[in-house]
């Protein structure tokens, strides 16, 4: 591997499972699951429907408990960590309180954690103007589109300045287009802030395009199948997709899931 | 105008049914004042007339009909009669009055404009202790499951329990503990109100999803920022709902605690008016306070405009 200096390692899973227990019957959501993610890193987490993506980033944000196996977050328990608001988490559906403003909205997790007025004006500014939603600070999430309100709900997990960015499938709801932009602003933002970045996405170019490390995944039980450390260079201009390696790597994460597909 | 033809047609249908509907209910009574003086009616006598049929009394009596639209006690008075009494008792009363307002500065208690502010008061004071109440109640059920399971039945059973029971045994309660005047009846106005809003406001607290509460989760947000800045907001609309049905209820309250009591106020109008046959008296009451729900019901929903716009207009 190109990048082979191993960064500090930030979230660290060992043999972790989740069952769920539903009237009907329990649900194997992840089994033995093993993963080291480094500091700065993006990885990108990719499967069929149901495989425990979403399961898995929740367990790091503890929002979800394991029933077996440990996850360590700076040598903090996933609970340890959130209480040091180590995360900004960005669902699907952008999320954003309809009662208030854009700004509001990006302050509130500010609010939360006692910022200052003067602070929380600062960064708020500051966060919009990366995300390029600078004089939208007055409008109503109604106000904007779909594509404005996911940037705004990025926005509201950068500007506390959490170390680690859990987003999950912050672009499914886009179409081709604005995704690409967005792509590209991600790549820009990741590049800026450094920010250790966990990414569930169901497009195979979206995953390649961003990631420094793609994570397949199988379903029934959910585990991971393979994992890809990226040769691309850092620096990711659009046409990088027409490249061989783009090509290369895209390859593998196919077969990856194909494979994950054909053991049943 | 087409938008407020069927209304006007509505309610001249109304008119026409309540003017049709006053003449079999009086013509007793104008039959028998006709006969005193001296005019020739069929039957002739009040003893043959007992047992008539109203409406074959109507048939024989025909020149009558607008004298039962004209009784000093009808059983049912007509329509421009209520008009009537409602400019004497609102307007005249104060204006002539001896002790009206013109006269003497401060309102008479022979007009219907104290009453109304009496019953008002009540109701205003019962209003807001039963939303608070109420408001305080829905956030420890959704704090708390030991108060889920122990407010919220007895919540429903209160309301079982018929008011116009309960309340003249809260005013003698009351009373013999020493508290009279408007708080007895500002309580069975809160004991109405308070359920509607605790029954809305569980269900707006709960409004925001799981997502919404999660978010609040990974930015290791208090219980009461979670309450503030995130369930009583989401809650608004469900509040907004529950308060034009509290409101309404918070009126009912004043008016049937005012039964018991003869302190003044809408309900004891009524009540008056139903002592002295004075049938007039309780229609102006009952339109007056039909009016003031109305009203009432109409500021709330004036209220939740203001407030959702600027709560962002689409919440
Ligand atoms: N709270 C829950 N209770 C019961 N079962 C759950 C719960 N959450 C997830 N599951 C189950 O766990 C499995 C994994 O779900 P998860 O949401 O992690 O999948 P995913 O990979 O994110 O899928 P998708 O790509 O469709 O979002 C699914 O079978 C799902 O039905
Ligand atoms: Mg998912």
């Amino acid at each position: 591997m190109m990048n082979a200096p191993i960064p500090q390692t930030v979230i660290s899973a060992r043999g972790v499972d989740l069952t769920f227990d539903t009237n009907d019957g329990s649900v194997h959501a992840l089994r033995s699951v093993d993963l080291d993610i480094g500091k700065g890193e993006f990885v990108s987490f990719i499967g069929p429907s149901g495989c425990g993506k979403t399961t898995f980033l929740r367990v790091v944000a503890a929002l979800e408990t394991p029933t077996a196996g440990t996850v360590s977050v700076n040598g903090m328990t996933p609970d340890e960590a959130r209480r040091a608001r180590a995360y900004g988490y960005v669902f699907q559906a952008a999320g954003l309180y309809p009662w208030r403003t854009i700004g509001g909205n990006i302050a509130l997790p500010l609010e939360i954690m006692g910022f200052d007025r003067a602070e929380r004006t600062r960064r708020v500014r500051e966060v919009m103007q990366l995300v390029e939603l600078s004089g939208f600070e007055k409008k109503y999430p109604w106000q904007l589109s779909g594509g404005m309100q996911q940037r705004a709900s990025i926005a509201r997990a950068l500007a506390f300045d959490a170390e680690i960015l859990l987003m999950d499938e912050p672009f499914g709801a886009l179409d081709e287009i604005v995704r690409d932009r967005l792509n590209e602003e991600l790549l820009r933002l990741w590049a800026a802030t450094g920010k250790t970045t966990l990414f569930v996405t169901h497009s195979i170019p979206e995953a390649v395009y961003l990631s420094t490390k793609i994570v397949v995944m199988s379903p029934r039980p959910g585990r991971i199948t393979d994992v890809i450390d990226s040769p691309l260079p850092r620096e990711r201009p659009l046409e990088i997709r027409d490249s061989p390696e783009f090509i290369e790597i895209a390859h593998r994460v196919r077969e990856g899931l194909r494979a994950g597909h054909a053991e049943h | 105008m087409s938008r407020y033809g069927p209304l006007l047609l509505l309610v001249a249908a109304l008119f026409a049914l309540w003017y049709a509907a006053a003449v079999p209910m009086n013509i007793r009574e104008a039959l028998s004042a006709a006969e005193r003086n001296g005019v020739v009616v069929e039957p002739a006598t009040a003893i043959e007339r007992r047992d008539a049929n109203a409406l074959g009394l109507v048939a024989a009596n025909l020149a009558q009909i607008p004298a039962a639209w004209a009784q000093d006690r009808p059983r049912l008075p007509a329509p421009h009669q209520i008009v009537g009494e409602l400019w004497q008792s609102v307007v005249m009363e104060e204006i002539e009055g001896q002790r009206g307002l013109l006269k003497s500065g401060s309102l008479s208690n022979r007009g219907l404009l104290l009453h109304v502010w009496i019953t008002l008061s009540a109701t205003a004071l019962g209003f807001v202790i039963g939303t608070v109440a109420g408001v305080l109640l829905a956030v420890g059920i959704v704090h708390s499951r030991t108060m889920e399971r122990s407010v919220m039945p007895w919540a429903i059973v209160s309301q079982t329990v018929p008011i116009v029971a309960l309340a003249p045994m809260i005013v003698v309660v009351l009373y013999s503990v020493g508290l009279q005047g408007l708080l007895p009846k500002a309580i069975i106005s809160a004991y109405l109100s308070f359920f509607p809003v605790v029954v809305g406001m569980v269900k707006g607290l709960r409004a925001p999803d799981a997502m919404q509460t999660d978010l609040m989760r990974t930015w290791d947000a208090s219980g009461w920022q979670v309450l503030t800045r995130l369930r009583l907001p989401a809650s608004m609309p469900y509040l907004f709902a529950s308060l034009k049905i509290a409101v309404a209820a918070a009126l009912v309250g004043a008016i049937v605690g005012e039964l018991p009591v003869q302190g003044g106020g809408l309900g004891a109008r009524m009540l008056a008016g139903s002592y002295y046959g004075q049938t007039a008296q309780i229609w102006a009451a009952l339109l007056l306070a039909a009016a003031l729900a109305a009203g009432l019901v109409a500021a709330i929903g004036g209220a939740q405009r203001l407030a959702l716009r600027r709560m962002g207009g689409a919440a």
